[in-house]
């Protein structure tokens, strides 16, 4: 089948999509953005978090057929036009969040959705919103110095205007 | 039609503007990469008209293989090519250290998950089916599967040379001393998961020369390439490997997994290859930590002071032998802990079963041992009415004091004070706030309790660690360095084979150059075999020894620079220093700009590093020496346990450390952290369940590892001691923080519910004994 649907605010066609392949697979081997993770493939380490109209899902428990005509969002689209690292981005590398790394992009976009909605998180705010990804280097302490400094940057009007 | 970018372009140089030498904290040059999704994993890897692999794997722990049936699988449409053992083009074995496993099965399996035969397909869900429908007759054989009954002798031999695969001794003083006050303990760890998150996958690309390329996760490139180079039947400048992003790897990257199987799809059908492996998959793809059963009896005097420690310790090393001679010599020769003990009997066996074969994994053997010591310290301060800090203190090894192999420590050892700071550090508030948030309580939103039935306790463990390849292994890494003038800037592009693996090597290796040469715009190429060996990314040795290479590098760089130097300046070599991108004199005057004394020259040199040699130690004795240099952590856990239910909760989790020198001090507390995390982890969570050799969990819903809601706060205390023996007195960093944690946090829930807790990980049933 051919899916259409919006990927990082542009019109992007996968052909060929066979029914059993999940958003992840066609994001990652077909649409050439590897970005989102494919740590377990079965919704449970969040490494493959992206934006679905807005909605943070798991890109492994998306069928491709599913997002025909919607607009998703990838840790490739999380920086802005001008290259510029959005503030989380900046923040993971900054506070030595990010270690192998292949964790990063789903709890980037977990995190993003945290701090948007709320700009001054407690701790126990910020471990309940990524409390579904998992990372296996760091212990977390320093993913929750990176989302401590990225809420403190992200002030609610810069977040508005994307 | 979507750009994509070949496997060959993905892997790329990484150069960052930010300066930052030794000592200091500076940005991750792959950093950037990461967080915009744009760093390329093994799994993100892709190829023009590439074909996905996939493995068909037994399903049992031990069979005879009595046909094998191709037919339908190669009827499958979009199927290339289906292979099995005698399609293998060389050896068909491979191994660590000791080559006994077939790269497929020949007429025998010995655990579930032993790789039978190959596919590859242009679909990877083709590639399943056609693996579905390849016909194995097995005819199942009982399965081998009590470690203990294994290291006796008992049950059918598995290889050739029976089921024992090391037996270590290490005899010390007097065999049959006595001592005031006895206690003995059985403990016993259950089956730890690496679960590193990027599952392994790999792309082999066959190459013009008949050779191939493969890039890979990895972590030892050159290690991989001889056990492939040997399976393929093809010399060693024909199999090239290049390090792909790696996904964490903790000892689970040591063994193969894919690499063979990828390159002999590959080069059967002529296309590149990508294989990568779903959860499941990895879960009976790569090693686990051995599973262990100790006994322990010490002796010790009125006041505390050990006489004696005697052990009995069986770690279960499965179907193959992968590591386990190693961690049968680390869990033998580290088997009393970090304590001054005169008379010492430890018995060890790594033995052969049928379970998932066990290997390397952070900390091991010292992982296993310090459960069983460290509980014995706690039921011994328990029965002398000692406080757990203070029996610790009473009876820590020192510098200058004799490990029961005989060997002397010669660098700081200072355990005594890792001790006494760890209770020193603040602790949480001993009321807790009302309202009761329970995000804050055992059972979290689950809502099982407010604070009835919740008891909090806190324990302390301490724990040692052999620092980088020991027993007289040539233990040595390579690096290769270029100096010279890239847009009008002096720079340097710093080449090693040593494996990234998330530990932030790349990082260090920036750090010593813009250090030594006083140059900051330093890139790091891709690390591939075509430099010389970087060894193993294990046994925290890869500052020690390739940060050592790199510093040994730039040494012979400087030199010459300063020679260029000295025809162009004339003045002499010596006294001349690099600062700043300047050629400086003793006094610090300027001489010359570093790209003028380069102009259009190229520096570059190539060095090896070795540390100082170690030892085979005496097998029926356990004498010699041993081991490079020992590291220490130690740990204080505060738990809360909702007796009612057996549910806990890790309140607090410190960590003191002595790293010698904190190259990175941002990447070394990121270390301590994880490692911390992982012995939670194995404490109170982490087990692959095995029953008749038939793994139960293969998942990350069913084996959990910790979230951000199981992992605490944690204040960490970083000390510097130098150690005289190893560059700038740095220590080896990774795997200390994952031995105390461990043995902390039984020891804090013990303290909370007065129960014996023998066995890790800790389930709820053990706390409530329903």
């Amino acid at each position: 089948m051919r899916v259409t649907f919006t990927v990082n605010g542009e019109q992007r066609e996968a052909d060929d999509v066979w029914e059993g392949e999940s958003l992840l697979y066609v994001l990652r081997e077909r649409l050439g953005l590897p970005g989102s993770k494919n740590a377990c493939e079965q919704g449970e380490c969040g490494s493959c978090t992206v934006y679905l109209d807005d909605v943070p899902v798991c890109a492994c428990l998306v069928a491709a057929g599913q997002v025909q005509g919607r607009e998703v969002r990838t840790v490739e689209g999380l920086a802005g036009d001008d290259e510029q690292l959005d503030p989380v981005q900046e923040a993971f590398v900054a506070a030595g969040a990010v270690q192998c790394g292949f964790c990063t992009p789903g709890l980037l976009v977990a995190a993003h959705d945290l701090v948007r909605r709320n700009n001054q998180p407690s701790d126990a705010e910020i471990r309940e919103a990524l409390a579904g990804n998992l990372c296996r280097c760091t212990g977390y302490e320093k993913i929750m110095d990176a989302v401590r400094l990225a809420a403190a940057r992200v002030t609610p009007s810069t977040e508005d205007s994307k | 039609m979507t750009q994509r970018t070949s496997a060959r372009d993905s892997v790329r140089e990484l150069s960052t503007a930010v300066t930052g030498g030794i000592g200091e904290s500076p940005r991750r040059p792959d950093g950037t990469l990461k967080v915009r999704g744009e760093f390329a994993y093994s799994s993100d890897l892709w190829h023009e008209d590439m074909l996905w692999g996939a493995t068909l794997r037994s399903p049992h722990p031990h069979a005879r293989i009595l046909s094998i049936d191709l037919t339908e699988a190669l009827r499958t449409p979009g199927v290339y090519a289906v292979l099995t053992h005698e399609d293998v083009p060389g050896e068909n074995i491979y191994g660590l250290e000791h080559p006994d496993q077939p790269v497929l099965a020949v007429d025998r399996v010995r655990y579930q998950g032993e790789s039978v035969a190959l596919v590859a397909a242009d679909h990877p869900e083709t590639a399943r089916r056609a693996v579905a429908r390849i016909k194995v007759e097995y005819a199942e054989l009982p399965p081998v599967t009590d470690m203990v009954a294994a290291a006796k002798g008992e049950g059918p031999p598995l290889h050739p040379d029976g089921n024992v695969v090391r037996h270590l001794k290490i005899r010390r003083g007097d065999p049959e001393a006595t001592a005031d006050v006895m206690v003995v303990g059985e403990y016993e760890i259950g089956m730890q998961d690496q679960a590193f998150l990027g599952p392994e996958s790999g792309l082999a690309v066959p190459a013009e020369d008949g050779g191939v390329d493969l890039y890979v996760a990895t972590q030892w490139l050159h290690v991989d390439q001889k056990q492939v180079a040997n399976a393929l039947g093809l010399p060693l400048e024909k199999v090239r490997l290049t390090l792909a992003g790696v996904g964490g790897a903790f000892g689970g990257r040591e063994d193969l997994s894919m690499q063979v199987h990828a390159c002999m799809l590959a080069l059967h059908t002529g296309k590149p290859v990508k294989m990568v492996y779903n959860r499941e998959e990895s879960f009976f793809g790569h090693v686990h930590r051995h599973p262990a059963k100790l006994y322990y009896e010490h002796g010790a005097t009125k006041d505390g002071r050990l006489v004696y420690v005697r052990a009995k310790i069986y770690l279960d090393g499965g179907a193959y032998t992968s590591s386990t001679p190693a961690v049968v010599a680390n869990a033998a020769t580290l088997g009393v802990g970090p304590y001054r003990v005169d008379n010492v009997a430890v018995d060890c066996w790594g033995v052969y079963t049928n379970n998932p074969p066990c290997g390397a994994m952070r900390g091991f053997g010292a992982v296993q041992a310090a459960f069983g010591y460290e509980s014995q310290m706690d039921k011994l301060a328990e029965r002398l009415g000692m406080d757990p800090v203070e029996i610790r203190v009473h009876n820590a090894i020192a510098e200058g004091d004799t490990m029961p192999t005989g060997q002397v420590i010669d660098s700081p050892a200072p355990v005594a004070e890792l001790m006494r700071r760890l209770r020193r550090l603040p602790m949480p508030p001993e009321n807790r706030e009302e309202p009761v948030d329970i995000r804050d309580m055992p059972g979290g939103v689950s809502n099982t309790t407010h604070g009835e039935g919740v008891v909090r306790g806190v324990g302390y463990a301490v724990g040692i660690k052999n620092i980088c390849f020991s027993e007289g292994f040539d233990d040595y890494s390579t690096a290769r360095l270029r100096v010279q003038t890239v847009g009008g800037e002096p720079a340097a592009l710093v080449h090693t084979a040593a494996a990234e693996v998330g530990q932030g090597l790349v990082t260090v290796k920036q750090q010593v150059v813009r250090s030594e040469l006083g140059i900051e715009r330093v890139t790091v190429a891709p690390m591939d075999t075509t430099v010389g060996n970087g060894g193993s990314t294990s046994a925290s040795r890869q500052t020690y020894v390739t940060g050592g290479a790199v510093r040994k590098v730039c040494q012979t760089v400087r030199q010459r620079i300063f020679e260029l130097a000295a025809r162009k300046l004339g003045h002499g070599p010596d006294g001349l220093e690099l600062a700043g991108g300047k050629v400086v004199d003793a006094s610090g005057v300027v001489l010359a700009d570093l790209v003028d004394v380069l102009g259009d020259d190229v520096v570059e040199e190539t060095e090896v590093y070795r540390h100082r040699p170690t030892y085979r130690v005496d097998s029926e004795t356990g004498q010699g020496n041993a081991h490079v240099q020992y590291g220490f952590a130690a740990h204080r856990a505060i738990v809360d346990v909702d007796t009612e239910l057996g549910l806990v909760k890790v309140v607090q989790l410190d960590c003191v450390q002595d790293v010698g020198k904190a190259m990175n001090p941002q990447a070394v507390v990121g270390q301590i952290h994880g490692g911390s995390a992982q012995g939670l982890g194995l404490a109170v969570m982490e087990e692959i369940q095995v029953v008749d050799g038939k793994v139960r969990n293969p998942s990350f819903t069913d084996y959990l590892i910790p979230t951000i809601l199981d992992m605490p706060p944690m204040t960490v205390d970083v000390l510097e001691l130098a150690d005289p023996h190893a560059p700038y007195g740095l220590r080896g960093v990774g795997e200390p923080p994952t031995i105390s944690s461990t043995p902390a946090i039984v020891a804090a829930i013990r303290a909370a519910t007065g129960n014996a807790l023998p066995r890790v990980p800790v389930r709820p049933e053990h706390i409530t004994g329903t």
